[in-house]
């Protein structure tokens, strides 16, 4: 089962997050075609030469037909046409996709997009549509979520994830010392970033725990700020990757996982799915965790962090708290986490925020990460995070 | 005037959401109306289930029957969300938001009421405390047994 590894992430494009947008607003199609020129100006292929893309839920102007849209507006002629819907989970998911498609011969040159910039105000109110007006809670009639979620308040994320690590307090021990320090070392690898929306403002484990209780365990410095932004991504095979540039980010595996919509249905509330999606990814690149030199998780929340360093094999299941208070996450430490920021630190553009745990494994892969570059790093794993632990999706980048 | 509701100007203009039964789950509203708890089993493999469906997660049987059961349960996990979870629930604030695990081992989502926000424990024993709304509704709330 698997890859061949011989298809690579040859061109990147990411904007800065902002948290205050004073750009001109352009349609998500617009934001679209933006980013997909900006990445394969990166990679030095010729928007003539795409042939597969890869999109997800953000594009705002139309609800269905997608690809054919996307591929209409930009003038791609393609062969491979992808909408993923996977949350924080898609940009992972949108890679892998790219990537088979690319070791199958399906096509050559894949283009990624995920838009997270304002667009511009309606002439007219539009209705507010049942199925987003609570945000990723569909509140239309028949839904589960309408008739059994959103009616408690059972609704968003905060909620949802604070559940799951009040749950993993009564199972295996809290130490809020450690979940803050989670936020604090990635702080750290934000003020390294120019950047991260939060490059110039280092925080403290009390500062951390002196901010807001927003729900039990969660305090507001655990929880990602919201921006905006977005990026896009190239991946084609190795003739494209020589020509781009001298050390490329291969994908060597990957994996995905779903099990529930909503946390109150998920099998164990303190085992998260990117377990078996880190395995899978694992045993297709033929390494494992300890072979990893950075690894960029999906980090919505502090105890997203905690649960996809133990699910995905970086130590034992309730060992977490212990493995983060014996290491050193920053980039210049001994088990580098997040080394952009995190999206804790970065910035969350939207549902792009998953992609810039992408794109930093793909800048440490390459070596260009700049001056949150960790040394000497060949191997990146990577996670996605949708929902509230919904879908989790993994992915393995090595040099070559 | 009151603010037409299909364009509201935020979530805040948006009245509290409220369950609309199908014809699937309607046994289990009814129930509630009558104050009783009553969930699907599967008569193919025997397993509780619950929310309502038409066929079960576990074996995709569509031989589900209604069967009435005590309510009882547990805390599984709860949050305490002193920030509204929505804009329409700034009035529940704090939300005793919690997941109940019933002893039929269904899972289901609640407020919890009685009880103050630092005595809820995980694994604290609960039992059911029917919400009757001037709307009809009644939602299923769970209090310290």
């Amino acid at each position: 089962m698997g890859l061949r590894g011989d298809a690579a992430v040859v061109g990147i494009a990411e904007y800065a997050p902002e948290r205050h947008f004073a750009g001109e607003a352009k349609f998500t199609l617009e934001q679209w075609a933006d980013l997909a020129a900006l990445a394969l100006d990166d990679a030095g292929i010729p928007a003539s030469a795409v042939d597969g893309i890869v999109c997800a839920n953000d594009v705002r102007e139309s609800n269905m037909f997608l690809p054919a849209t996307i591929a209409e507006y930009c003038g791609f002629a393609v062969d491979f046409a992808e909408r993923v819907d996977l949350g924080g989970a898609s940009a992972v998911g949108m890679v892998w996709r790219a990537a088979v498609a690319v070791e199958l011969g399906i096509c050559d040159v894949v283009v990624g997009a995920l838009t997270a910039r304002p667009v511009p105000e309606p002439p007219e109110p539009v209705p507010v549509d049942p199925r987003v007006m609570y945000g990723a809670s569909s509140n239309l009639w028949g839904s589960p979520q309408a008739e059994f979620e959103i009616p408690y308040g059972n609704i968003a994320q905060n909620a949802g994830y604070a559940m799951i690590a009040q749950r993993y307090g009564a199972q295996f021990g809290y130490d809020p010392r450690a979940t803050a320090k989670i936020a604090v070392d990635q702080r750290t690898n934000a003020l390294a970033n120019p950047a991260a929306i939060f490059h110039d403002q280092p925080i403290t484990v009390d500062d951390v725990l002196d901010s807001r209780m927003i729900a039990d365990p969660l305090h507001l410095l655990e929880i990602v700020m919201p921006c905006v932004g977005g990026g896009a991504f190239v991946v084609a095979g190795r003739e494209h990757a020589r020509r781009a540039r001298e050390r490329n980010a291969f994908v060597a595996g990957f994996g995905e996982h779903l099990t529930h919509k909503t946390h109150t249905y998920m099998p164990d509330l303190t085992s998260s799915p990117v377990g078996p999606a880190a395995r899978q990814a694992f045993a297709m690149a033929g390494i494992g965790p300890s072979d990893v030199d950075v690894a960029e998780l999906y980090d919505c929340y502090t105890i997203t962090v905690l649960l996809s360093i133990e699910d995905s094999g970086f130590c034992a299941k309730g060992d977490g708290m212990r493995f983060v208070r014996d290491h050193d996450l920053t980039y210049a430490g001994d088990f580098p986490v997040n080394t952009h920021g995190g999206q804790l630190g970065f910035g969350q553009p939207g549902v792009a925020g998953g992609l810039s745990q992408v794109l930093e494994g793909v800048r440490q892969v390459r070596g260009d990460a700049g001056a949150h570059q960790v040394p000497g790093c060949d191997t990146a794993y990577v996670s996605g995070t949708g929902g509230i632990m919904s879908e989790q999706s993994a992915l393995v980048l090595v040099a070559a | 005037m009151s603010p037409d509701p299909r364009f509201p100007r935020d979530s805040a203009e948006l009245p509290k959401p409220r369950p609309e039964r199908t014809p699937t789950s309607a046994p289990f509203w009814d129930a509630l109306d009558a104050e009783q708890v009553r969930i699907q089993r599967c008569d193919a493999c025997g397993a509780w289930v619950h929310y309502p469906r038409n066929r079960c997660p576990h074996c995709l049987s569509d031989r589900l029957a209604w069967h009435d059961v005590s309510g009882h349960g547990k805390v599984l996990t709860f949050t305490v969300a002193r920030q509204p979870t929505a804009r329409p629930f700034a009035d529940e604030v704090p939300q005793l938001l919690a997941v109940i695990e019933l002893d039929e081992g269904v899972r289901m989502t609640t407020t919890l009421v009685g009880v103050e926000p630092d005595e809820i424990t995980v694994g604290m024993p609960v039992v059911p405390v029917f919400d009757h709304g001037t709307d009809g509704v009644t939602l299923l709330r769970f209090s310290p047994e």
